[in-house]
């Protein structure tokens, strides 16, 4: 039979079999429980580019600790006849100008490198941290002096002033090196932590557990500094790499490690005076060095993608 | 069994026999790391010319991702993987972008659900609306202006030529929602979606925007498709209804008599949980005739939780536990310079609260509701009057005092996804509050986050489980728990339903009555929603403007009303009238 008056429809009832009712608001008591640190570590787990550079960080702290395992030639007993030889059985990549074997010097000098880098991470990570959670969190007078102080270091490009200060330092051994770095590098740390804590800081479960009766410092400790710390560990991983390349920079321009200690800054900057006859001796420190912060920043990248909540929720 | 308020809905009979937009077999799925996840499962549904559809269910229904599909706005990585839907005859998923963007606007305009955050803040208002027009007319200049002028003046601003350079922040939720409704109806398109248009607003503006609506709608002969939540907005402005329920439909068809005679579980199920203004009244029914109660008990809430009202009522005892005396609270907001405008956000307040019952504060936003609750938690500081807790003032309480005082007020807050820190698994978010006031052993302490995951009706596993796991309604039982922990006389509920579907609610208000009979508790209930307060609270103080206007018990305020405000606001509420088929 027609429908007469099309703009009524029928009422129309879906059979229960097709739509099961399920109990409301069940708990999947099945699944696994899983913390926001094991779900970045699921996430990162399946990224190529995770073990990828993971695995070359590991290579790369195995080199520095224990240079001896992989190579047998000492890089500081170096012949000026062999001055910048061709590669030979058992000099894999030739001789430096000082006739020192070239894959020896980039063995031995990654500890002065890596040093550096992992150091003036640390000092830089604990340090604006600390600064920074304390500026976020109390807010008022704290924050306004501490902001303007980073500032003031922020606003000198960190490689200038480094070289002013290490112009003046008599010892330059690689944590002195790390401590000049950390001195004008850490009000970037101190200042993504103060953004991550005021954001924390004003969320409802801080104002829950002040209700509840947690004391103030407890709620940073406890609740605050968790949830904002995911942006620092992502940006010390990726500055880590480049505290490397400032250390490298520094020697380069011969006034960062002392004489005595080697690295790939310093190769760099004496393979200069032979980089038209001979520029493999020029190249291959250059390309541990990019090797070694590329696979910093690509860790940090991961990480990023891991710990970023928005990135998180679109996958 | 029922009555249908036909006066609240005009059918407006169709001469036109084709459907204006008929969904076949509509399958909309997201792709994810885990494969295809659909979430639209073969949608069926017709409307007609000049007809209004509501669609119904609850959050992840589909409800939305099938309104999405019709104007191919699907978030993200969704694709229709099925089906067809066809728009006067022509298949919309079959048109290419550029095809679907001169369909888009022209012919079926959208109305998003936030007002807040879907106008641009960097250009003004006039801006805004003229680039819909200019897109969809091709009108420039003088013409231009003119037309963005009237599309506002129709959707409800009448000094629209005065406000064109205005920014949306000047202007209030209700007005951001018209300006959105005058941009979806600027190029009188045929069909009107509207997804949750109203969900932010409220009630009045709610009331307000809905009638403008309809007017709008029935002078411009367009079909409106409403997506919401409220099964009361669908008895009063739909004729027809689909609702769906994990992806498909369960039952659709003229709305009225669907949500009179429920058939399909689900829907029943919805029905039943819904709070109605009706609901009370079931009471004095049940009251009269004894022998009708087996009729109500069957369905819905309503019965066990009249019973624990009653149960309280004979209880309560003569003095106020929580007795508030001409409190207020000034704000200073902070202008150029050193000049402070000051608000007054909550203005000579008093009211008490007797051992063991529900008392409500109700008010639209900028009422001043939230702030009592933040004042009599101690969360703020008072400007001036005072707060009694048994007797004492509570006021400028320090130390060991106000730690046993927070030990016996606790809070439980509106936003299920905010007030549990992620990073805490359940057992340890429960067991804070324990910690924090050194009570028991660590085996004691384990043992006490059982008893209480058992009392919110989790089970126990849940304690290792983490907030992002778990569902609003869910999470919102742990924040009740973790509140529960240290024994305390008084809940501060700050809106805690408001943002859970209306079965999880239903669950939510239940097992809070449940507890506050099993544990003695004092409610205070802060809420927007007048619709709960009738099914949970023994008194109601209705808040407008920082000030109480009227309080008194619940049915006296529901039955006889004094004040015109809360006659406004008892009005506003949709479907108010309505009796759903219980």
């Amino acid at each position: 039979m027609p429908n007469k008056n099309p703009g009524v429809q029928p009422h129309f009832v879906a059979a229960l079999e097709d739509t099961p009712l399920v109990a409301i608001d069940r708990l999947d008591e099945t699944a696994k429980a899983r913390s926001t640190w094991a779900d970045a570590w699921e996430a990162m787990r399946r990224r190529p580019t995770f073990w990828i550079s993971s695995g070359l960080i590991l290579l790369i702290v195995l080199v520095a600790l224990f240079p001896t395992w992989f190579a047998s030639v000492s890089p500081t007993q170096c012949q000026l006849s062999d001055s910048n030889g061709v590669p030979q059985s058992g000099h894999p990549l030739g001789f430096t100008f000082q006739g020192c074997d070239v894959y020896a010097r980039i063995i031995f000098g990654t500890s002065a490198s890596v040093t550096v880098g992992i150091l003036a991470a640390v000092i830089v990570t604990l340090f604006g941290l600390i600064v920074g959670a304390l500026a976020g969190y109390y807010g008022g007078f704290l924050d306004g002096v501490v902001s303007r102080i980073g500032d003031i270091f922020f606003a000198v490009p960190t490689v200038l002033g480094a070289i002013v200060l290490l112009s003046v330092l008599p010892d330059r051994t690689p944590v002195v090196i790390a401590l000049v770095i950390s001195i004008f590098a850490w009000p970037q740390v101190a200042r993504i932590m103060r953004g991550a804590v005021l954001t924390a800081r004003n969320s409802d479960y801080v104002v829950a557990s002040v209700a509840l009766g947690v004391s103030k410092f407890k709620i940073l400790v406890r609740h605050v500094m968790p949830n904002a710390i995911a942006p620092v560990i992502v940006i010390a991983t990726v500055s880590l790499g480049t505290f490397i390349v400032a250390e490298a920079t520094l020697s380069f321009l011969g006034i960062g490690l002392g004489p005595g200690t080697m690295s790939w800054g310093r190769d760099i900057g004496e393979a200069q005076t032979s980089i038209r006859t001979s520029p493999q001796v020029l190249l291959y420190p250059s390309i541990a060095l990019s090797l070694t912060v590329l696979a910093f920043l690509m860790l940090g990248d991961v990480l990023r993608d891991a710990l970023d909540p928005q990135t998180r929720a679109r996958r | 069994m029922t009555q249908l308020a036909t006066e609240t809905v005009k059918q407006i009979p169709s001469t036109d026999s084709a459907p204006l937009l008929e969904i076949r077999n509509l399958e909309v799925g997201f792709r994810t790391q885990r494969g295809l996840v659909p979430a639209v499962r073969g949608v069926n549904l017709m409307l007609y010319p000049g007809q209004t559809l509501a669609i119904v269910g609850e959050s992840g229904s589909g409800k939305t991702t099938t309104a999405q599909a019709i104007i191919k706005l699907l978030a993200g990585t969704g694709h229709v993987t099925g089906g067809q839907i066809l728009f006067e005859g022509r298949d919309l998923t079959a048109l290419t972008a550029a095809e679907m963007q001169a369909v888009r606007g022209r012919e079926i305009g959208y109305v998003p659900q936030d007002p807040m955050s879907n106008l641009n803040p960097v250009w003004n208002i006039g801006f805004q609306v003229s680039e819909a027009i200019r897109v969809n007319s091709g009108l420039r200049g003088k013409a231009l202006k003119q037309r963005t002028i009237e599309v506002l003046q129709d959707a409800g601003l009448a000094d629209a030529a005065d406000r064109l350079k205005q920014y949306p922040h000047q202007f209030s939720g209700g007005m951001r929602q018209r300006v959105l409704i005058g941009i979806g109806l600027s190029a009188r398109p045929k069909l009107l979606i509207a997804d949750e248009p109203t969900s932010a607003l409220d009630v009045t503006v709610q009331r307000q925007i809905l009638d403008h609506l309809a007017t709008l709608t029935r002078d411009y002969g367009t079909s409106v498709l409403f997506i919401t939540h409220d099964l009361g907005l669908a008895a009063e402005r739909a004729e027809q209804l689909v609702v769906m329920y994990k992806g498909k439909v369960v039952e659709s068809g003229p709305s009225q008599e669907i949500l009179a005679n429920p058939q399909h579980p689900y829907t029943q199920r919805l029905v039943a949980a819904a709070p109605s203004l009706a609901s009370r009244r079931i009471q004095a029914k049940k009251n009269q005739e004894p022998a009708a109660t087996e009729i109500f008990s069957m369905g819905g809430i309503d019965t066990a939780l009249i019973t624990r009202a009653t149960e309280r009522e004979l209880a309560a005892s003569g003095k106020d536990l929580i007795s508030v005396e001409g409190i207020s609270k000034m704000y200073r907001i902070r202008k150029s310079g050193l000049k402070y405008d000051e608000l007054l956000a909550v203005n000579d307040v008093s009211f008490g609260v007797k051992k063991g019952t529900t008392t409500a504060i109700v008010g639209e936003s900028g009422s001043g509701k939230s702030t009592v609750a933040k004042l009599i938690l101690q969360l703020e500081s008072l400007t001036s009057g005072r707060i009694d807790f048994e007797g004492r003032d509570v006021a400028g309480l320090k130390g060991r005092e106000l730690l046993n005082f927070r030990r016996r007020v606790q809070p439980v807050f509106q936003d299920p996804y905010g007030s549990l820190d992620p990073q805490y698994n359940v057992g340890n978010t429960i067991a804070e509050p324990l910690l924090a006031h050194k009570v028991g052993t660590r085996k004691e302490r384990q043992k006490r986050v059982l008893e209480l995951l058992d009392q919110v009706s989790l089970p126990a596993a849940t304690q290792f489980r983490y907030p992002s796991e778990l569902s609003g309604g869910q999470r919102q039982r742990i924040a009740i728990a973790r509140a529960l922990a240290l024994k305390p006389d008084v809940l501060v509920l700050d809106e805690a339903v408001s943002a859970l579907d209306v079965l999880v609610q239903g669950q939510i208000l239940n097992l809070l009555t449940e507890l506050q009979t099993e544990l003695g508790l004092t409610y205070l209930f802060i809420t927007h929603d007048l619709a709960v307060v009738r099914l949970v609270a023994d008194n109601v103080c209705v808040m407008q403007k920082g000030r109480i206007v009227e309080a008194a018990s619940t049915d006296d305020v529901f039955d006889n009303p004094r004040e015109l405000y809360t006659q406004e606001l008892l009005g506003a509420i949709p479907g108010g009238d309505f009796e759903f088929g219980r």
